[in-house]
C-alpha cells in the first residue's frame, strides 16, 4: 500500500488535533484513508495501527463497528438511500429498488451482512442506510458527498447521470 | 449589535407564528456562512463581552435562562455545567454533539451548513464559562459538507484571533476541532460519543460513576451539549438570562426548532417559543394541515424514541385540565405529562393511510441496526422485535406474537447501561399498547402456538433427536 506524501501530511496534521491521545485519531485517519482508497483494507488497518502506536485489533474493532467504514470496495459512485421512517413513508423502499434497477444491482443481495451492492461494471454501489437527518425533505439519498432531497423514484436516472 | 433588516429567500419566509432566533439566518436572503457576513451582522460581540465577564456570572445567566438541552433529554444546561467538581484540577473539555441521528430530527444540519459562526460563538462563550481550552465538534459522517463548512469557519475565526492563543486579547486560549463520526446512532449518547472521540467503539459508559462532567473525555470533566443548545447560550448572554426566560413558558423557556415530517402539507423546520403553540397549531397552521381527505392517526412527538400519541386520546393532567392531542402545547413538561416526550423536537405525523404494524416494524429495524451490542437485553431484544414485527407485516404471525413483541420490549426497558434500551422499547410498547387490535388484525388465529421460526424449528428438532 502506497500512502502518498500529501495524504500522509494531512493525516499527520489531523493527529495534532488530539494532543492528549494519539488513539483518538483512529477515526480521522481511517476517514482520510477511506476517502483516498475508497474502502478500508487490512493493509490500511495495519498502517493506521503502526502510525498511531496501536495494536491492529484496536483499529480493526473500530472498522468493524462503524457502518461508515466500508470493508469492501464500493462502486465509483456510491449511493446511500435513507431507509428510516419519514423516508420510508415517502417511498424510499421504492427509491432503493429503482436505483438498483437503474444501475444493474441485485437488490436481493443487499442485506445486513452485505450492506453494499455493487453494479457488475463497478460503476455504482448502493447502500440502504439509517436516518440521514433530512426527514422534512423525504425521501433523500446521499450520492457521494451530496444530499439529494425529495427524490422522485422515477427520476433516479437523472440523479445518476450527474455523476457519470 | 447591528441589526440589519432580515429578509428571506423567495418561498422560504418563516411562518408568522415562528419566533426566529437560532434560525434567524437560515434561508436568509444575502446570507452566507462566511465570517465577514457574520461580523457585518454584529457577530462575535457576545464572545468578546463574555471574555470580560466572571465565569460564574455566565453560568448564572444560563441557569437563570432556564435553558433545557435541545438534544433530547431536556436537562437544564446551566445545571449540567455546574456538575464540574469545584475542586477539579484536571483539564476540562467541551464537546458539541452534532451527531444529529434521532429519526425525525433535522435542525442542527441547517445551523452547521448556514450559520456555523453562531455555533462557534456559542462554543467560545461556553468553553470560557466552563474553563475548557480544548473543544471538539462531533459531526456525524453523513454531513460531509457540514464538516467542511465548519472547518472553514473555524479556520476563519482562528485567522481573526477569535480562536487559538489569547483570544480577543484576553488570557484565554481555545482550540476547536471537528471530529467526524462514522455512521453510528449510538454516538449521540454522550458517553458513547466520548468513547468514539477516544478512538474506540462507542460503547456507552455506566453512570455512575462516569458522569461526563466529572469523568468524561480522557477521564477529565467534560461538558457535552447539543448544537442548538450551544447556540442558545449566545442569545442568553445577549438578552440576559431573566429576559430570555420570558420567552416560552415557565420551566419551558426560550425557543426551539420543531422538525416536522410525515403526512402534512408542508413538512419542515419551525422555530417557535416553547409551549406557545399547540400540536394542532403545528399541524394546521405551521404545516398547512393534513393531506387532502386524510384524518390524523398518530404522532411521534419528539424523535423516534418518543412514545407514540394516538389521535383520539385525551390526556388528564394533574391540574385538572383535559387535553386532546390537538391541544397539547409543544413543551417539555406537558408532553411528559401526556406520557411521551418532547425529546429532540422531531415531530412525525401519520395519517389514516398508515399501517401501525408497518411503522413499528420500520422503527424496530432502525434500533436493530443501531444497538451497540454491549448489553444483552438490547443486543438480543432489538433484533428479536424486528423479527416479530417482520412476520406480523408478512401475515405470518399469530395473535400471541403481538403480545410477545410487547414482552420483549418490556425486558429491555430499564435493563441496559444507556437510554438506548428505552429508546428501542418505548416505541414498541406504545404502538402495541395503543394499536393492539389493529396490529392483531394482521395476524392469524390458527397460527397460535406454532413455532414459526425455521431456526427454532431446527433447534427444537435437534433437541428432540
Amino acid at each position: 500500500m502506497e500512502v502518498p506524501a500529501d495524504l500522509e501530511a494531512r493525516i499527520d496534521e489531523a493527529i495534532t488535533h488530539y494532543p492528549v491521545s494519539r488513539r483518538s485519531a483512529v477515526l480521522p485517519v481511517l476517514h482520510l484513508l477511506q476517502h483516498h482508497f475508497r474502502y478500508i483494507t487490512e493493509e490500511s488497518v495495519a498502517w493506521t495501527a503502526a502510525k498511531l502506536g496501536l495494536e491492529p485489533i484496536q483499529v480493526l474493532e473500530v472498522v468493524t463497528f462503524y457502518p461508515g467504514f466500508r470493508q469492501t470496495a464500493p462502486g465509483k459512485v456510491h449511493v446511500r438511500v435513507c431507509r428510516t421512517l419519514a423516508c420510508a413513508m415517502a417511498g424510499s423502499y421504492e427509491l432503493l429498488e429503482k436505483f438498483c434497477q437503474a444501475s444493474g444491482i441485485d437488490r436481493e443481495a443487499i442485506n445486513h451482512h452485505h450492506p453494499i451492492g455493487v453494479s457488475p461494471d463497478g460503476k455504482y454501489s448502493i447502500e440502504f442506510v439509517e436516518c440521514l437527518a433530512s426527514c422534512g425533505t423525504a425521501p433523500v439519498c446521499l450520492v457521494e458527498d451530496d444530499l439529494h432531497e425529495k427524490v422522485d423514484p422515477a427520476a433516479v436516472d437523472k440523479v445518476l447521470a450527474q455523476y457519470s | 449589535m447591528a441589526s440589519n433588516p432580515v429578509e428571506y429567500l423567495p418561498g422560504k419566509q418563516p411562518h408568522p407564528r415562528e419566533h426566529r432566533m437560532i434560525f434567524r439566518n437560515v434561508d436568509r436572503a444575502g446570507w452566507d456562512a462566511s465570517i465577514d457576513t457574520y461580523l457585518n451582522d454584529g457577530g462575535y460581540e457576545m464572545a468578546k463581552k463574555a471574555l470580560k465577564m466572571e465565569r460564574q456570572d455566565i453560568i448564572n445567566e444560563v441557569k437563570a435562562s432556564g435553558l433545557r438541552g435541545r438534544g433530547g433529554a431536556g436537562f437544564p444546561t446551566g445545571v449540567k455545567w455546574g456538575f464540574i467538581p469545584p475542586t477539579n484540577t484536571k483539564p476540562v473539555y467541551l464537546i458539541c454533539n452534532a451527531d444529529e441521528s434521532e429519526p425525525g430530527t433535522f435542525k442542527d444540519r441547517y445551523i452547521l451548513h448556514q450559520d456555523p459562526h453562531q455555533l462557534i460563538e456559542g462554543m467560545i462563550i461556553s468553553a470560557f464559562a466552563v474553563k475548557a481550552n480544548l473543544a471538539y465538534i462531533y459531526i456525524r459522517e453523513e454531513f460531509p459538507h457540514a464538516a467542511t463548512i465548519v472547518e472553514k469557519a473555524i479556520a476563519e475565526a482562528k485567522n481573526k484571533g477569535f480562536l487559538g492563543k489569547a483570544i480577543f486579547g484576553s488570557d484565554f486560549d481555545l482550540e476547536i476541532y471537528v471530529h467526524r463520526g462514522a455512521g453510528a446512532y449510538i454516538c449521540g449518547e454522550e458517553t458513547g460519543l466520548i468513547e468514539s472521540l477516544e478512538g474506540k467503539r462507542p460503547y456507552p459508559r455506566i453512570k455512575p460513576p462516569y458522569f461526563p462532567a466529572a469523568l468524561g473525555l480522557y477521564m477529565s470533566p467534560t461538558i457535552v451539549n447539543n448544537v442548538e443548545s450551544l447556540c442558545h447560550v449566545k442569545h442568553i448572554l445577549q438578552m440576559g438570562g431573566a429576559e430570555y426566560a420570558k420567552l416560552g413558558t415557565p420551566n419551558n423557556t426560550g425557543t426551539r426548532i420543531l422538525c416536522v415530517s410525515g403526512d402534512v402539507q408542508k413538512p419542515g423546520y419551525y422555530e417557535v417559543q416553547v409551549g406557545k403553540v399547540t400540536m394542532g397549531e403545528v399541524i394546521n397552521d405551521l404545516c398547512g394541515g393534513l393531506k387532502p381527505g386524510r384524518t390524523l392517526k398518530a404522532i411521534i412527538p419528539g424523535g423516534s424514541s418518543a412514545k407514540v400519541l394516538k389521535a383520539d386520546e385525551t390526556y388528564k393532567l394533574k391540574d385538572g385540565r383535559e387535553l386532546t392531542i390537538w391541544d397539547i402545547p409543544m413543551d417539555f413538561d406537558t408532553m411528559a405529562a401526556c406520557g411521551s416526550m418532547a425529546g429532540s423536537g422531531g415531530v412525525m405525523i401519520m395519517d389514516d393511510s398508515r399501517s401501525m404494524a408497518w411503522v413499528i416494524n420500520n422503527l424496530n429495524k432502525f434500533y436493530q441496526h443501531e444497538s451497540c451490542g454491549q448489553c444483552t437485553p438490547c443486543r438480543e431484544g432489538s433484533p428479536w422485535m424486528a423479527k416479530i414485527s417482520d412476520r406480523i407485516i408478512a401475515g405470518n404471525a399469530s395473535p400471541d406474537d403481538v403480545d410477545m413483541l410487547e414482552q420483549v420490549a418490556n425486558q429491555i426497558e430499564g435493563k441496559t447501561i444507556c437510554a438506548f434500551g428505552e429508546a428501542a422499547s418505548w416505541p414498541t410498547q406504545s404502538f402495541v399498547r395503543k394499536f393492539r387490535d389493529e396490529i392483531k388484525s394482521m395476524t392469524k388465529a390458527d397460527l397460535a402456538g406454532r413455532i414459526v421460526n425455521e431456526e427454532t424449528k431446527l433447534a427444537v428438532a435437534g433437541l428432540e433427536a
